[in-house]
């Protein structure tokens, strides 16, 4: 199906009359329906370039639409409408307002990277999902989302010390997600672990959450990146065209609920 | 094919070796000292970035890794290194790509080198190997064999390679080259690992199926839907244990093993272990040794009803 009907035609562009008359003709019900005219003025007609500008989408001007990264998707075949190459298709349009519809759905891409495999021209959708997720965000769309959350915990404690220990990281991430820790498959798991293992591994697991691992002699490392992440930051506000310097990292967010199976 | 160069390498365990992944590290060591490999550990190593720091910015991702391969190159003189984790490899790997073909992550990379005191990595310097590569080029099927003191013969293994080690393909220039390299599409090291140490390999089709790691805990429903498709699928090709090489997949697998039982209320059988394990084991070391008691799938009941241990 040709791209533009299948994104301009919702359900609730569609109308029809349960009683009616044309002409004598009684058109009711299916034979009425009609789809309201719909005339687009909002482009955006930086947007090709203001994802171009984040980190991912530097390619994205090669697309030619072949829907290869859609068809190996792993997320689309779990949910119809994560659609790589539509979103693409949207962003190089310049149709904002359409892509901002999905704005809940794209940060769930996985990173399996499928799509960059298939693309015949470079594209890397992988990249162009990551910097849309990001440019989400940053134009306030979305609040943060948990996979950007956990990226951050993560990201920051490789920059401080290094290393990661994902003890920790899974604490930070409970704790700033506003998740209990003690969730019956975390417990469950914890339990099965603990069963097999001699108390001497367990005290060492113990330890390692009061002793972080840490690289040594990282300080000029850590120096050296966190400027690079502020240079970076600036520069992607700026293509955006978002004034002022980036938010205070420390200021408390509000997190978004995970999303939970029915029980 | 076997070839001395590999007798003697760099080793690069990676963050989640030295916590969730540490039976993999075990095992992988205690195969090494069995076949007489010798692994020696990158100094002083630092986190290659994972599956999140290129999410912040991709070039610092390609510093980090650069910096493990600087250190195996330049203070240890070495030009192999070996990274059993998927996504050790994958990154060191990348990295390797993006020095060559791109020019701004070079600046970067040089950039943070050298405020950071070190010398930059230049790329060609050393060539990154998976733990497969490691034992197929080194020992090989044939070395394997002569080895074997514990056939695995009965044991129905689904062999699993997640999405690190093949994708996306162009950062695997060594893959996809015919007989004996390696294929991206259809991988088939630990398959032939694992044949030569006995097991019979079952018809697995989702070998290079995504087990949703990058988002186990902030889109846990994904993940763990990803996931049991994974194991239902090996289940239903026969397997009794599924095979694997990476500690994200294998602690993805084990977890929502657990989550799909309490969230879905799907019970699925199979066990997870690592491909090192299982060679282990076939080598005649105890299991103890290769860290099986730390599996959460408690896999020692099934490999005694298969006479494995
Ligand atoms: S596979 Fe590549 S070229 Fe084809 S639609 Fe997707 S991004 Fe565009
Ligand atoms: S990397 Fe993301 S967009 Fe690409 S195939 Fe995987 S889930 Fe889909």
């Amino acid at each position: 199906m040709p791209i533009h009907e299948k994104s301009l035609i919702r359900p609730e562009n569609l109308s029809t009359h349960d009683n009616l008359t044309i002409d004598g003709v009684d058109v009711s019900g299916d034979w009425s329906t009609f789809i309201k005219a719909r005339v687009v003025q909002d482009y955006n007609e930086d947007l090709q370039d203001e994802i171009a500008a984040l980190p991912g989408g530097e390619n994205i001007h090669r697309c030619w639409q072949c829907g290869s990264c859609t068809n190996a998707c792993t997320v689309n075949a779990l949910n119809p409408d994560f659609n790589p190459r539509l979103w693409i298709y949207l962003i190089r349009m310049g149709f904002e307002a359409e892509l901002v519809r999905d704005k809940d759905i794209i940060w769930q891409c996985v990173s399996c990277n499928k799509c960059t495999s298939a693309c015949p021209r470079d594209v890397v959708p992988e990249g162009v999902m990551k910097a849309t997720a990001h440019w989400l965000e940053l134009k306030g769309y979305t609040p943060k989302t948990p996979s950007t959350e956990f990226d951050e915990i993560f990201s920051n404690q490789v920059i401080h010390t290094g290393k990661i220990e994902d003890g920790a990281v899974l604490l930070g991430f409970f704790r700033r997600t506003g998740q209990s820790p003690f969730q019956d498959w975390v417990i469950q798991m914890g339990k099965q672990l603990a069963m097999g293992l001699p108390i001497r591994m367990l005290m060492r697991m113990g330890l390692a959450t009061l002793f972080h691992p840490r690289t040594r002699g990282w300080d000029r490392a850590r120096a050296a990146i966190e400027e690079y992440v502020e240079e970076q930051e600036a520069a992607h506000r700026k293509a955006l065209g978002l004034g002022g310097s980036s938010h205070d990292p420390h200021a408390p967010r509000q997190a978004q609920p995970i999303p939970q199976a029915a029980e | 094919m076997a070839d001395n160069k590999y007798n003697l390498i760099a080793y690069y365990p990676g963050c989640a070796l030295e916590g969730t992944g540490s039976a993999y590290n075990t095992s992988t060591k205690a195969v090494g000292k069995a076949l007489g490999l010798g692994l020696e550990e990158v100094k002083n190593w630092n986190c290659c970035g994972a599956m999140e720091v290129k999410n912040i910015d991709p070039k610092i991702q390609t510093y980090l890794s650069s910096r493990v391969m600087s250190i195996a190159a330049n203070e240890m003189g070495h030009d192999v290194v070996m990274a059993p984790c998927n996504g050790c490899y994958h990154n060191l790997k990348k990295a390797e790509y993006d020095l060559t073909h791109d020019e701004g992550s070079k600046e970067v990379t040089e950039r943070l080198s050298s405020k950071a005191g070190h010398a930059t990595y230049q790329a060609g310097q050393v060539e990154t190997i998976h733990a497969l590569d490691w034992i197929k080029k080194s020992i090989g099927e044939d070395g394997i064999k002569s080895r074997v003191k514990n056939s695995l013969s009965g044991l129905k293994v689904a062999n699993y390679y997640g999405c690190m080690y093949t994708r996306p393909r162009h950062i695997f220039p060594e893959k996809d080259k015919g007989p004996g390299t390696e294929s991206t599409s259809a991988p088939h090291f630990m398959d032939d690992i694992l044949d030569a140490a006995g097991a019979d390999n079952v018809d697995f089709a989702l070998k290079t199926a995504c087990c949703g790691g990058a988002h186990t805990l902030s889109d846990s429903d994904t993940s763990t839907k990803l996931v049991l498709n994974i194991l239902q699928a090996a289940e239903e090709s026969g397997a009794d244990v599924i095979a694997t090489e990476c500690p994200t997949c294998h602690t993805g697998l084990e977890m929502h093993q657990i989550r799909a039982e309490k969230r879905f209320g799907v019970k699925t059988n199979v066990k997870i272990l690592y491909f090192t394990q299982l060679l282990g084991i076939a080598l005649g070391l105890n299991p103890r040794k290769v860290g099986v008691h730390e599996n959460v799938s408690k896999p020692m009941g099934m490999l005694r009803e298969r006479r494995i241990v």
